[in-house]
Formats: structure tokens, C-alpha cells, sequence
């Protein structure tokens, strides 16, 4: 059986831990001088993306080029993929050509254990429709980790997520990851955002937990969701689940402020996080390619990671 | 091809009078004799020694596809895997392409079906023009030609005004309309059924309600009109109750329910294998528990199969763009048994004689099995344990959920109109 890294359920507590020690090894490989290790010398990464995301490509590439494994991508919006052509012929054609790990982006759930049935070579979700993205996941509480000064054990941490819980797939994963640690998750979102069941704990009510929370982990409102009837208008969606200045100050001074990018301001940010000192996005981003790096290592890499 | 003339011999006769042991004498296709331990003399003896004989099964919900898609099934390799599975009549449904709207087009279907004698292929007539929902078909024309029931199957009329004179209209014509229940503005993009599966898989959901909202307007629209309406692929526990209510009532509603929806829950999604994908979407085990019932107690008077075949090049497709549908006429029988706990006569109620009243072809089909009657019959190994081999389906399609599961109950011979078209399991054209 090929290992993949398809969603946090499926890797489960074991390998999460595992990942997220590999993931401090990697983060500390990438502040030497010289961040780039023969690890994944001969091996291929095709990077699979049927949906626009240039962050996570180009974090995917970097980390793979960090390891030495040589990438090719595939970079399609989905409507321009030739009908004719199945997406099972698409990964049977690339897999002719000797990949050893498909990196798979596309905007349908499911997509990245459909490419899994088609191929030998693992597979890692970059992003599957509304379901799962497992390394923003492995990034984020990474982040938490690092910046919290903690181990693996989120025990008695609180985290909100706020915004689009329904069609998001960083609220699923990244709930999935935190709660799998030990941490308490709070969904804060008007119903129409919600999946039609949950067992995580929601309000509508943004100002009950902004203050109170350890964590604030705010997702992108996508502007065509607004003209879909979900919410009233975007200036409502703002006054009640925007971070702003009034919600900024109200954030614990030891709170974190999360966001994975990239951030729609005026919609859900009224606010410069930058400004903020309690803000991780930057750090998210940075650890981003420690946590792809950490990934791709454990599915591909034989020996060391120095040799 | 020939009629045979032979001698059923050493099986058990169900029907809908009753079960009694006797050897059954078929010749020019007409059952003639009936007794115990009859001699075969000149006519071939097939011995079916423990198994039952009962009349074909009638399919109220057959898409053939010739027209539209004939990579994935032509009205032949559909009415062979119909004869395989024991049916020797089908419905064939009216979402085709020309559209069964107008009589060039059904007649083309039935003259087809006839070409190929395998089974009786009676299409259905869709109720719009199109199948657009706003313009109906001529229901008079289409009914001189044969047509009884008609259908969007596909999708339901949506405009409580159209369904409303087209149930008026239908009436007096004796003819039967037959509702893909499943109200549009609730299911856009939806690709499985709506409940915690489909929120912790992030796709886009198929509210049960949607069913049972038009599964409501049509009751009330066959209470307001007094026209019959035969409710497609029941498939929520809700939907069931309504129509227990609306038969109390004494409303004419009949109701039908498909093999994969007493078998198979939404959970099968959780693999992403897009075979698991159809519509109505497969619902929760709680629907499917009270969709047994349903077919037990009677409120759902047929199991039917919407037997939908898909080529690989189209289920190879992310879960949002492969069509839905499975194939169904090959073990609709075997899933039926192994799923539900009733005497074989309900069973085979469910799958011959009830249908065929629904379909308006009770005088050749789902008949009394008696001297006199057309030798329209299945031959059932009760016992056969078996497994399905997609590469032997007979469906120019592979897309069956049912691959590796252990199966009840088989058809052994299909005889249609006197004829032997499948012995032994394996069609003989």
C-alpha cells in the first residue's frame, strides 16, 4: 500500500505528531545559510493543480526544490482541460512519465483518492473542493506550536474560526488538526455557512469569543458567495464577522491572530494585521514550505535528510 | 428466433394466485399445460429442479440510452441485460435524445425493441415537451401508439400549474403520470444526499426534503385531480410515510423504490468512487430501513431499477461532473433478496405482477401462470450464491456499486413469448 497525505483523518494522531517534529527539523534546515538538503535527489514531484492557487504551488515547488527532488507542474483551470480527455487519462499520461508523488489541487472533493486509484506514486492533497487541505492544516498548528512555545498537547487551548465554515476546506482540516491535538474549536458563522450538520461547537455571535479565545483563526469570504443569497450583503457580513478595529482591540494580548491567506481585505479584514502584534500570517506562509518539505520527506525520503 | 416448445419441469409455480409444485408446458408460446409430473414427449425437457418459476419481471424504469448515448447502452445490449435479470418487459424511460416527446420517436423505440426481441420494450412518453416542464406532449397521440405511462423522469416538473393540467388532462385518458420527485431550487450542484456525511466530505448536498416536498404537491395534486400518479425511486423515510398516508386515504398513488436504495447508504461516498453517485442520492440506513418497509407492508408497490449505464470515460470524472446512475437489471433480483426479509410471492409481487399493472401491460405480463396465458416467465434459482463479474454484465457499461458483494438468489432461464432467451444464465442472442 502506498502512503498518501490526504486529509488529517486519514494520517491520524501517530503521524501527525511525527509530522509536526519533522516539520520543527525542516524549519530549522530552512534558517541555515544554505536551506537545501540532497534528501529527494532522483526523485519527481508533479505538482497537479486544476485550480488557480499560486501560494501553494509555489510553496509545494520550493519545498520539494529544497529537498532536491526535481518538479514538474501541471497547472489547468479546469474549464480549459480538454473534454475529451478524462482526468484519469491526465494522471495516467503523467504518471507514464515517472512521478513519484502527484501534488493535487482541484476545486471537486474527492479528486486527490480518485488520482490515488490511478497511479503507484503517492499523493499529496493540495486542496480538494471543500473537504480537506491537509498541510494548511500541518502549517497551522505547527505555527501554534511554535509561537505558543508548546509540544504536541493543545490540551486546554481555545480556537475560533471564523467566516465560510461550510465551503471551506482549511475550516475542516485545520478543525480536524486542532481538535486531533487536544484543542477546543468554536465555529463562529451565520447558519447559511455552516455545513448542514456538525458536532463543533458554533455562535453567530463573533464579539462572545474574541476576547475570550487563544486563537483566531479568520478564512477568506469569497466575494461570489455573497451574491448567492447566503448572506444579506457584504456590508453586513463585515459589521457582524469582520476582524475590526473594535474586535482587533478586544483580541488578547497573547492571542493569536491566524489567517491562510490569501486575505480579502475590506471583506472579512477591516483592519492591517501586520500592525498587530498578535498576527501569525507571515509565519504561516514561512512555515508552509518546512511543512511541505516535512510531507514530502516522509512519503518519499529513504535515508537521512543530510545523507 | 424460434419459438421453443418445451417442458418446465420439477420447478415450483408462484404467481399471484398462490405456490404450488408443477411442471409447466410452453408451446408457440403459449403455456398449455400445467400438472405434476408431466413427460416431455417431443417437447425439449428443461429440468429446473428446485428452482421457481414465475412470470418475467416488468421494469417500471429503464433508461436505454440508444438514441442519446449508444456508448454507453443500446436498446439491445439493455435488452439483454433486462432478459439476464429475469424482466421481460421494461419501461424505457423518456430522457433521450431526440427526447420521447412525439410519436417518430417512441415508435422508433418500440420498433427497435421489437428488432431485437429479447424482452417488451414499452417506452414511456415524457410529460413536456422536451422535458423542459412547460409544454405537455400530445398524450392522446402517444397513447394510440401504446405509451401509458409518462414521465420527465430525470428531473420532475417543477411548475405546480403544468403538473396540475397535466394530471387533469391525463385523466380522462387513462393513461398514468409518473414524478421524478425532486424539487431543482433545493438540489442545484448537489451530488450526495444532505446529512453528516456530505458536511464532513465537503460536497454539495441533496436535502431529503427536496423529494418529499414534491412527493406532498403530487398527492395533493392526484387528491385534487382524481388522475393516478406513480411516484419514481422513493428513497426517504418521510417520503415513505406519505404515501402510507395518501393510500389510507384511498388516494390513486402508487410508488416504487430501486435495489441500490434498500442496500447501499450515502457512507459509500466516503471512497469518492463516483459509482456510489445516482439520483435520488443514496440516503442514510435509517431511509433505507423505512424504504424496506415501505415495500414490505405495500405502500411502495414495485422495485424498479432506473438502471442508468455510464460509460468509464464519463464516471472517470471528479464527483461533480460524472453523471449519476448505476446499472441495476442485472442483479436487481439477487440485491431484492439478500435485502429483503418477505415470502418469495411479495418479492416477486414487488418485481412482476405489481409493476405491469402500473404499467398498463398486465394482459401480457405478470399474468397468472395457467393454461392459456403468454409464456412470459422467469426461471429463479433460489439458492444460487453469486458475485458480480462487471467484465461479464451484458450493459455496454461497468458501472455497477454491487462488484465483489455476496448476492442471494439468480435467475437461471428467461423465456419470452415462448422463446428461451436466456438458458442457464447466459443469454442465447
Amino acid at each position: 500500500m502506498t502512503l498518501h497525505f490526504r486529509s488529517i483523518e486519514e494520517a491520524g494522531t501517530e503521524r501527525i505528531h511525527r509530522l509536526l517534529d519533522l516539520t520543527e527539523h525542516m524549519a530549522a534546515v530552512g534558517r541555515r545559510p544554505n536551506p537545501k538538503v540532497p534528501a529527494l535527489r532522483g526523485k519527481t514531484v508533479c505538482n497537479l493543480f486544476f485550480e488557480d492557487s499560486t501560494r501553494t504551488r509555489m510553496s509545494f515547488d520550493l519545498a520539494a526544490k529544497r529537498l532536491s527532488a526535481d518538479t514538474m507542474t501541471l497547472a489547468v483551470s479546469s474549464s480549459s482541460v480538454n473534454k475529451g480527455e478524462s482526468l484519469r487519462d491526465t494522471v495516467e499520461t503523467l504518471d507514464a512519465m515517472g512521478v513519484d508523488a502527484f501534488v493535487v489541487r482541484h476545486q471537486t472533493s474527492g479528486v486527490p483518492w480518485q488520482v490515488a486509484g490511478w497511479t503507484p506514486a503517492a499523493v499529496i492533497n493540495a486542496g480538494d473542493g471543500w473537504h480537506a487541505h491537509p498541510t494548511q492544516a500541518l502549517l497551522d498548528a505547527y505555527t501554534i506550536r511554535q509561537r505558543r512555545g508548546i509540544a504536541n498537547d493543545f490540551s486546554g487551548l481555545k480556537v475560533a474560526v471564523v467566516g465560510d465554515i461550510r465551503h471551506s476546506r482549511v475550516a475542516r482540516s485545520t478543525t480536524d488538526i486542532l481538535q486531533l491535538l487536544g484543542a477546543k474549536v468554536v465555529h463562529v458563522a451565520p447558519r447559511t455557512l455552516l455545513p448542514p450538520t456538525s458536532d463543533v461547537a458554533t455562535t453567530s455571535n463573533f464579539d462572545d469569543v474574541v476576547g475570550e479565545v487563544d486563537v483566531v483563526y479568520m478564512l477568506r469570504m469569497q466575494r461570489e458567495r455573497m451574491g448567492a443569497g447566503l448572506v444579506p450583503d457584504g456590508g453586513e457580513y463585515s459589521r457582524r464577522f469582520a476582524l475590526d478595529e473594535r474586535r482587533a482591540s478586544a483580541l488578547r494580548p497573547d492571542a493569536l491572530l491566524m489567517h491562510p491567506g490569501p486575505m480579502n481585505r475590506g471583506v472579512e479584514m477591516m483592519v492591517d494585521p501586520t500592525e498587530l502584534p498578535q498576527s501569525t500570517i507571515l509565519d504561516q506562509v514561512t512555515n508552509g514550505i518546512a511543512a511541505r518539505m516535512a510531507v514530502l520527506f516522509e512519503l518519499l525520503g529513504s535515508g537521512g535528510i543530510e545523507e | 428466433m424460434q419459438q421453443h416448445n418445451m417442458l418446465l419441469a420439477g420447478g415450483t409455480v408462484i404467481d399471484e394466485t398462490g405456490e404450488r409444485r408443477a411442471d409447466v408446458r410452453v408451446r408457440e408460446g403459449i403455456i398449455i399445460e400445467i400438472s405434476s409430473d408431466l413427460s416431455a414427449g417431443d417437447d425439449e425437457l428443461v429440468d429446473i429442479a428446485g428452482c421457481i418459476v414465475a412470470p418475467g419481471f416488468v421494469d417500471l424504469h429503464t433508461p436505454l440510452r440508444e438514441t442519446a448515448m449508444p456508448q454507453a447502452e443500446t436498446i439491445e445490449t439493455g435488452s439483454r441485460a433486462a432478459a439476464l435479470g429475469g424482466y421481460t418487459a421494461v419501461v424505457a424511460m423518456p430522457n433521450t435524445d431526440p427526447t420521447q416527446d412525439c410519436v417518430e420517436v417512441v415508435e422508433f423505440v418500440s420498433k427497435r425493441g421489437r428488432e431485437v426481441g429479447l424482452c417488451d420494450v414499452r417506452p414511456s412518453g415524457s410529460i413536456t415537451i422536451g422535458r423542459a416542464g412547460a409544454q405537455l406532449t400530445p398524450f392522446a397521440d402517444l397513447a394510440a401508439v401504446g405509451v401509458h405511462l409518462f414521465t420527465d423522469d430525470g428531473s420532475g416538473v417543477q411548475d405546480e400549474g403544468v403538473m396540475r393540467r397535466a394530471l387533469e388532462y391525463a385523466g380522462e385518458l387513462g393513461v398514468v403520470l409518473a414524478q421524478h420527485c425532486e424539487v431543482a431550487s433545493l438540489t442545484k450542484g448537489a451530488v450526495m444526499h444532505e446529512g453528516e456525511c456530505c458536511s464532513h466530505l465537503g460536497l454539495p448536498s441533496w436535502p431529503a426534503l427536496a423529494e418529499e416536498l414534491m412527493v406532498h404537491r403530487d398527492i395533493e395534486l392526484s387528491r385534487l385531480t382524481g388522475s393516478p400518479v406513480h411516484l419514481l425511486h422513493l428513497s426517504t423515510a418521510r417520503s415513505v410515510e406519505l404515501v402510507r398516508a395518501a393510500k389510507a386515504d384511498g388516494l390513486r398513488v402508487t410508488a416504487e423504490a430501486t435495489p441500490h436504495h434498500i442496500s447501499l447508504n450515502d457512507e459509500r461516498l466516503t471512497s469518492f468512487d463516483t459509482r456510489f453517485k445516482v439520483n435520488p442520492p443514496l440516503r442514510t440506513t435509517a431511509d433505507i430501513e423505512e424504504v424496506k418497509k415501505g415495500l414490505l407492508d405495500g405502500t411502495i408497490d414495485a422495485i424498479a431499477t432506473d438502471h442508468a449505464p455510464h460509460p468509464p470515460v464519463a464516471k472517470d470524472r471528479p464527483l461533480d461532473e460524472a453523471p449519476p446512475g448505476m446499472l441495476g437489471l442485472e442483479t436487481a433480483l439477487g440485491v431484492a433478496r439478500s435485502h429483503l426479509d418477505c415470502s418469495w410471492q411479495h418479492l416477486l409481487g414487488a418485481m412482476s405482477w405489481r409493476p405491469a399493472k402500473i404499467a398498463g401491460i398486465d394482459d401480457q405480463h405478470g399474468r397468472p401462470i395457467a393454461v392459456g396465458e403468454p409464456a412470459n416467465l422467469a426461471v429463479i434459482d433460489p439458492d444460487s450464491q453469486w458475485e458480480v463479474d462487471p467484465s461479464a454484465l451484458a450493459s455496454r457499461s461497468r458501472n455497477t456499486p454491487f462488484i465483489g458483494v455476496g448476492l442471494t438468489a439468480r435467475v437461471r432461464h428467461t423465456v419470452y413469448e415462448g422463446r428461451i432467451v436466456v438458458r442457464d444464465g447466459k443469454a442465447t442472442a
